[in-house]
């Protein structure tokens, strides 16, 4: 069944005080989708995972916030869009560990671990676009 | 410019992290609580994150440098009051903590100090597994 999208919000990833904004509003949209603590702690985890790599390698960008629904289920869909230099090899990126930055490596393979879907969209000198998804 | 406070416990630094951490907020800290190791020659850090909500891998990996860099400068550190919906999501994510030592609370957390000083004091150099 076709996602339908419920309500939308955008927010600017510009600066370190962004990442911990988008985790506070995960977190509010987590706690009104009804889902449990853990669950909004993963969720708000993965956020803040991915509003890093928006900023710190895609020199900043969007992430839209979607209340979704697909027939009986609702969930939350958050994707982070920036026009950086994108990924080159998208499966080395998503390896445990591989890193261009300082970082660990961990952001998207973490991210997607805390998903329960995940796509990832890269063009080299375009930009990246991640998108997750929990259900409730 | 924002800190988080440090306070000296006897032979022990105390550090509860109250606020929701932007990145160089938790590099301040790095930087603040080196120089105290130093200044107070305490032998063991006390980082309290009851009220984390989240633990990422930029927190994580914060809290791994400060225990390695403490333990050259002849300190243990113990991290306590991870909230168990942290625990959790720290190993899915896939961040493995290893190299810091964790207590359930602050007193917890001050009786494993002291034994890992006394451990250190043995000749056990490598008392930050």
């Amino acid at each position: 069944m076709a996602i339908r999208v419920v309500s939308a919000e955008s927010m600017e990833i510009r600066a370190s005080d962004d990442v911990v904004l988008v985790r506070q509003a995960v977190r509010r949209q987590s706690i009104a989708l009804g889902l449990g603590l853990v669950d909004q702690t993963k969720v708000v985890t993965a956020s803040s995972e991915l509003a890093r790599n928006t900023l710190d390698y895609g020199g900043g960008g969007t992430v839209h916030l979607e209340r979704v629904e697909n027939g009986t289920r609702s969930g939350l869909r958050l994707t982070f869009e920036d026009q950086g230099p994108g990924i080159p090899d998208i499966a080395l990126a998503l390896t445990d560990g591989y890193t261009t930055g300082n970082g660990m490596g961990l952001g998207l393979s973490g991210a997607k671990r805390l998903s329960h879907e995940f796509e990832i969209w890269s063009k080299p000198g375009e930009g990246t676009r991640v998108s997750i998804l929990r259900w409730k | 410019m924002e800190r988080i406070p440090i306070l000296k416990m006897g032979e022990f630094l105390l550090v509860t992290i109250q606020v929701d951490m932007h990145d160089r907020l938790a590099l301040t800290l790095q930087d603040d609580l080196t120089g105290q190791i130093v200044k107070h020659r305490a032998h063991g850090v006390l980082i309290d994150i009851s009220a984390l909500e989240i633990v990422d891998s930029f927190i994580g990996r914060m809290l791994a440098s400060i225990a390695s860099m403490a333990h050259l400068l002849d300190a243990e550190t113990v991290v306590v009051g991870m909230q168990p919906a942290v625990a959790i999501t720290l190993v899915e994510l896939g961040l493995p903590m290893r190299g810091i030592r964790t207590a359930l609370d602050v007193e917890k957390g001050m009786t494993a100090l002291r034994t890992a000083i006394l451990e250190g004091q043995d000749g056990d150099s490598s008392s930050i597994r």
